[in-house]
């Protein structure tokens, strides 16, 4: 990746200087090289790697910070904005921007990246591999084989009895013909939506504003979209509206064989409610990415077989890295060129 | 005498040597009603016994993976005239001996396409991205005690080689390309206005593929078709999907390749001795087991149950049966 213009190679003080924004536990990915190639085209500010304490540190640098990085979920406040008095733009290393504070962000002429582009093939493919396994029970029929029960049950419970004659769950369902229901029609939306079309399902979609471009049937409410649709796959962002927004009502509404598909964040559904539903029978099963109190996760949920768990792993393969790292270099070169950025969160 | 409690006498006899999983499932609603089931399995005598002495008059008989009609079986039905497949497979009929007797067999090719295609796609994302090895991780307590599970691997730009191009492999085909793979193919003959490279054996297709899905049948050319050869040649990241049958992986060599991380891993829902599992398989966490019934779903069971009725009806009344496979 050569710097615009020449092949010069630049001592760290002529290039331009991002600040490391992270929790010391939190670091870059070892592999694909991410520091490394980072140092090769910015000069980057990590006040975890000073011996100096950093609010000193910050403050020292902070008149000459016009960009941040910032890894995992450390929160940025308007309290740490108030530091930085020329920063001018903030990306976000994750899909997920819910731990930034956008309005404090928008006052302040503060613009924000978001990493979403980077990780949308690999979060539709988990969000499409957990309904198919949740759908045809693949992980819960894993377990049985290796618990060494085939032999003695002979087969895999396909049913239950139902007046005398064995029927299927209800759930061992193609996905041809479903009605899946898409919360969040942005770039991981709609890699959900090109692939389970292609699976013969129905797309429907909510999302903030009606997309005119989009074929799919628009819902301005996520409860009528549940009412209309057999699975849910949340995608969208957290944020003051999204919170809990797949509540008792929305998850009665899709009923008792709906299916929800969460990689977006926990705190999306009302995770207590969920399990109550799921434990109850009140719906069909769940395929989660998230959850509200990571890495804890809802002990009733380990005795369902109709519920996959993942451990907040959707968005991650190395290939998924590389793009990361491409998306972070491209965003921030343009801004330091004054041209578009890529991956810009927009407005609410 | 046994098994004398017919509801009617008029109805055409069907033999059913060990129930289908479709029997198991609609037999009030579709069989029974309309044919009068002869069942051995009920019976506490041996099997040819059991055929010596009450299906001299039987013209019709159901087989499934578990019930195969040998040789040995076809000389105990001096009257047989149709073998009714009712499950996707026929490898487990003696289909020369019945050209020879001119007894007529039918399949329920085509029904199960979608099912086994998204059965397919869904074992072939777990092995990928490791998704029912992370769910055993979260339920095991290792998210909290160790933290994040190891990465999986993309989807996108993977070049997948299907292993015959049926219907069912047509149906994984298109669900691929949804997901950015690139699609490869082996089959007996080139498939005409196909857009997907073909190559003429299964080991060529190896080399170029980082995973194989088994999509065909299993016949004489096709057992352990899937060998050491062919697995090394798809190499150390590559990844097998096989829901078609057991046998047409070598499942020793498969085990050993599996064992010394000589190929990536593995989906499976069929074995050559089921329900017996390799024990080596339960140590490995890049192999998904499934206990030969991903593909089934209740539309599917319906939809080969209208046929397995339909050729029976056909048959009974002289009629042109609907899926014959002894034309090809």
């Amino acid at each position: 990746m050569a710097n615009e213009g020449t092949q010069e190679q630049f001592s760290s003080e002529e290039l331009p200087i991002v600040l490391v924004h992270r929790l010391p536990s939190f670091k870059f990915p070892s592999k694909p090289y991410f520091k490394e190639h980072l140092l090769s085209h910015f000069h980057l500010l990590d006040p975890h790697e000073s011996p100096e304490p950093y609010d000193s540190f910050l403050n020292r640098h902070a008149h000459s910070i016009r960009a941040l990085i910032t890894i995992g979920p450390n929160p940025i406040t308007a309290e740490f904005l108030k530091l930085l008095p020329c920063l001018g733009l903030i990306v976000a290393t994750s899909a997920g921007v819910n731990h930034i504070d956008l309005p404090a962000c928008r006052s302040r002429g503060i613009a924000v990246t978001n990493a979403s582009s980077a990780f949308a093939d690999e979060v539709a493919d988990c969000a499409v591999g957990l309904l198919i396994d949740v759908l045809r029970r693949i992980s819960a029929a894993d377990r049985f084989v290796r618990a060494r029960i085939w032999p003695v049950k002979k087969e895999y419970p396909l049913g239950f009895k139902a007046s005398g004659t064995l029927v299927f769950a209800e759930t061992f369902n193609l996905l041809g013909g479903k009605q899946v229901g898409i919360v969040g029609l942005g770039s991981i939306g709609s890699e959900v939506a090109k692939r389970l079309s292609a699976f013969g399902c129905s797309i429907a979609y909510n999302s903030r504003k009606k997309k005119e471009s989009v074929p799919f049937p628009f819902y301005a409410s996520v409860c009528d979209l549940a009412a209309n649709s057999d699975v849910l796959v949340l995608c969208c962002a957290l944020t003051d509206e999204t919170y809990h927004i797949i509540n008792k009502d929305v998850i009665v509404a899709l009923g008792k064989h709906g299916v929800i598909i969460n990689v977006g964040r926990g705190s999306l559904i009302d995770e207590k409610e969920l399990v109550q539903c799921l434990v109850r029978g009140e719906i069909g099963g769940a395929g989660l990415d998230v959850f509200e109190d990571e890495p804890n996760v809802p002990k009733e949920l380990f005795e369902l077989d109709n519920v996959v768990l993942s451990p907040h792993c959707a968005a991650m393969t190395p290939q998924s890295f590389e793009a990361l790292f491409e998306l972070i270099v491209a965003n921030l070169k343009a801004f330091f060129s004054n041209k578009p950025l890529l991956s810009l969160v927009s407005n609410e | 005498m046994e098994q004398c409690d017919y509801r009617s006498q008029d109805l055409p006899q069907v033999l059913v040597i060990k129930p289908p999983p479709i029997l198991t499932f609609f037999e009030d609603k579709f069989i029974s009603s309309k044919f009068q089931l002869l069942k051995a399995w009920e019976s506490t005598l041996p099997l040819d016994q059991f055929l010596t002495t009450y299906a001299g008059s039987v013209r019709a008989v159901l087989s499934s993976a578990d019930s195969p009609i040998t040789a040995d079986i076809i000389r105990l039905l001096p009257s047989l005239q149709i073998v009714v497949a009712a499950g996707a497979g026929i490898n487990q009929i003696d289909l020369n001996e019945c050209r020879r007797l001119g007894i007529a067999v039918t399949n329920v090719a085509g029904v199960f396409s979608d099912d086994g295609a998204d059965a397919a796609i869904g074992l072939l994302i777990d092995v990928l991205r490791k998704i029912s090895a992370a769910d055993r991780y979260v339920r095991n307590g290792l998210w909290h005690a160790k933290g994040d599970y190891p990465l999986g691997s993309k989807l996108g730009g993977k070049r997948v080689g299907i292993v015959g191009l049926g219907g069912f492999g047509l149906a994984v085909a298109k669900r691929l390309e949804a997901f950015g793979c690139i699609v490869l193919y082996n089959s007996r003959k080139q498939k005409p206005f196909v857009p997907y490279p073909f190559y003429t054996n299964v080991y060529e297709l190896a080399i170029d593929s980082d995973a194989l899905i088994i999509c065909c049948a299993l016949n004489a050319e096709t057992r352990h078709m899937i060998n050491r050869k062919v697995m090394l040649a798809l190499g150390k990241q590559g990844i097998i999907i096989n829901i078609a049958r057991g046998a047409i992986i070598n499942e020793k060599e498969m085990v050993e390749c599996l064992v010394k991380g000589e190929i990536g891993g593995a989906g499976l829902d069929v074995l050559e001795n089921e329900p017996n599992v390799p024990e080596e398989l339960f140590e490995l966490d890049n192999v998904v087991l499934s206990p030969h019934r991903v593909v089934f779903t209740p539309e599917g069971f319906m939809a080969a149950c209208e046929l397995v009725v339909g050729n029976l009806e056909a048959f009974f009344s002289d009629k042109p049966l609907l899926s014959s496979v002894m034309d090809e």
